[in-house]
């Protein structure tokens, strides 16, 4: 079988957001591969070594930079990567155009992606992965395993948790929780530049997005900033408690 | 029409769905006044909530199902954009819960309209929509508008809950239809589940939220502390991700970018030093309180009030005083 994971290269959760004319701006910031993505390459490493014959493929929508995320799928243990190298930024639902594809030109029948992006907190890429292939979806998953053609595992849901069964081919998407992400090792990196990275344009996927990105600000909400010294608990604890109830009044 | 579908959770209509219907009226107002505003409502044995919602809009459409007694991203998306085409519904609204995210999706593809996803505000002028909506886990905001030139609806909308006042129920009820749908068979079967509720107000709707992170101790800790301070405001408990692996805490508990969103009036965070992705999920409640021993926290820098403490000394010091 072939496994597809979907990558996206984003503003480290550590960096400061800046703003410029209206759009954020990544210049000069620590760029890495989201995080939620990062689990399901993970995911699809672990699938392979629970004893799953299947090809790994990365593949990436975006500026030539996003080929660092790739390279850094690569040297995870990913097989090979594909590249749709555009400047132009889309949405989920254009982009998911792009990825089913892929999906149907690699003949995968599995694609895991991350479960919300860390720039444009997203959750719809992998519902509307699935929708374009009329494949089935399991969202926020924590566990997951393969047998034959079925997955089975267990995903969070709005209260609480549900276990699943499936048949393939499925998108599912990932999250903290499912496994914990290895780190390249040397070697391993030495051997993901001997690995093919195909680039492709993406004017052959004929995608017209429908959302325009008008602006962006970053809007703080003052606070008051008013930190009291516990050292003396039950003075800070009334002195607390005094301002919650008469300057605040949010407490009777 | 502006078709709403209507969140419900155990036989009552969500506070979602209320604030649904102020974002419909606010639109069918800049769209023209003879815009209807429809609700439909899916499930089984729902009459009661299809009854409630009827005194908040126009129309209200329901599929009373044994098959749609569990909700189903492929069941759920089939029945929204069947009704969407059948009514020729212009802007098709949908709770940002995680379910509404999950088939929205599915329903924007169907019909081939733009997906606006999560917003805080919404103004139609002419065949466009533009709304905001937070970005990079909820430090920007983002405007956004639809690009035009689609032949069906302007576009689906999730609505993110908590921004929009929910509005008041008519003395008048609208007239209910029965609709017949083509439903799929569903593929994903679910086989077990394990339902977390707690006894307490749910955290999505709570105007206070207590949480607490790894500075509470421990799974006693939080029960001593926070628990104790949740029931003493009749407030919803929280949990940080850290606790909720570490096993502290179960899961439907947890604030964040992998947990709920919540901006409830007054939000106190105990022991919780303030990670990114636990901010996104909180950082836009009215009042934040923040109650930590390491001065340098994030926490403490959107905090409205701190003190800067030893948590087991400090809690039973403000459980008192707030008995006195």
């Amino acid at each position: 079988m072939r496994i597809l994971t979907y990558i996206r290269q984003v503003l480290d959760a550590e960096e400061s957001v800046h703003v410029a004319n209206g759009a954020v701006a990544l210049e000069n910031s620590k760029l890495v591969m989201d995080t939620m993505d990062e689990y399901g390459v993970e995911e699809a490493l672990r699938l392979r070594e629970s004893g799953v014959e299947a090809e790994i493929v990365a593949v990436a929508v975006g500026p030539a930079r996003v080929q660092d995320a790739l390279r850094t799928a690569l040297a995870m243990g990913v097989d090979r990567a594909i590249h749709v190298e555009t400047d132009t930024r889309l949405d989920a639902i254009a982009l998911s155009k792009v990825l089913a594809q892929i999906a149907q030109q690699e003949q995968a029948t599995l694609i895991l992606s991350g479960g919300q992006q860390a720039d444009w907190d997203s959750h719809a890429l992998g519902a509307a992965t699935a929708e374009r292939l009329n494949w089935p979806l399991v969202t926020w998953t924590s566990a997951l395993e393969l047998k034959g053609a079925t997955l089975t595992g267990k995903h969070d849901v709005e209260e609480g948790s549900e276990t699943f069964t499936l048949e393939l081919p499925a998108v599912i998407t990932t999250q903290q929780g499912l496994n914990e992400p290895r780190y390249p090792t040397l070697p391993n990196i030495m051997k993901s530049k001997k690995k093919e990275l195909r680039k492709e344009s993406l004017d052959r996927f004929n995608v017209t997005p429908k959302i325009k990105f008008t602006n962006a600000e970053i809007q703080v909400k003052s606070r008051l900033n008013k930190i009291l010294d516990g050292k003396d608990a039950p003075a800070a604890a009334s002195q607390l408690v005094d301002l919650l109830r008469n300057e605040a009044k949010v407490i009777a | 029409m502006i078709l709403i579908v209507a969140e419900h959770a155990n036989g009552k209509v969500s506070k979602s769905t209320w604030e649904m219907v102020t974002a419909a009226r606010e639109l069918a107002q800049q769209k023209g006044s003879d815009t209807p505003v429809t609700a439909l409502v899916l499930g089984s044995n729902i009459a009661p909530i299809a009854a409630e919602i009827a005194r908040a809009v126009d129309q209200v459409l329901v599929a009373d199902l044994p098959a749609l007694a569990q909700y189903d991203s492929e069941l759920w998306s089939a029945a929204v954009a069947q009704i969407a085409r059948e009514g020729e519904a212009s802007v098709i609204l949908i709770g940002a819960s995680r379910s509404g995210r999950e088939y929205s999706p599915r329903v924007a593809i169907k019909l081939d309209a733009p997906l606006l996803e999560d917003v805080i505000s919404l103004k139609a002028s002419g065949e466009t929509l533009t709304a905001q909506h937070y970005t990079f886990l909820a430090r920007v905001t983002e405007t956004i508008e639809t690009a035009g030139g689609a032949t069906g609806p302007i576009a689906v909308v999730t609505i993110k809950p908590g921004v929009f006042n929910p509005a008041a129920p008519r003395a008048e009820a609208a007239e209910q239809f029965d609709v017949d749908l083509n439903l799929p068979a569903p593929r994903l079967k679910v086989t077990g589940k394990t339902a977390e509720r707690s006894s307490r107000v749910s955290l999505a709707e709570a105007e206070i939220v207590i949480s607490g992170g790894r500075g509470v101790g421990s799974a006693e800790g939080f029960t001593q502390y926070v628990e104790a301070l949740a029931d003493q405001l009749g407030a919803a408990v929280g949990a940080t991700r850290a606790i909720v692996d570490a096993g502290w805490r179960p899961y439907s508990e947890q604030v964040g970018q992998t947990g709920k969103t919540v901006q409830p009036r007054l939000y106190i965070a105990i022991g919780i030093s303030g990670a990114v992705q636990h901010l996104s999920g909180m950082n836009k409640s009215k009042i934040i309180v923040a109650i930590n021993r390491d001065a340098e926290a994030p926490i403490f820098k959107i905090a409205d009030y701190g003190i800067i403490g030893d948590v087991p000394q400090l809690i039973p010091a403000i459980l008192t005083e707030l008995k006195k």
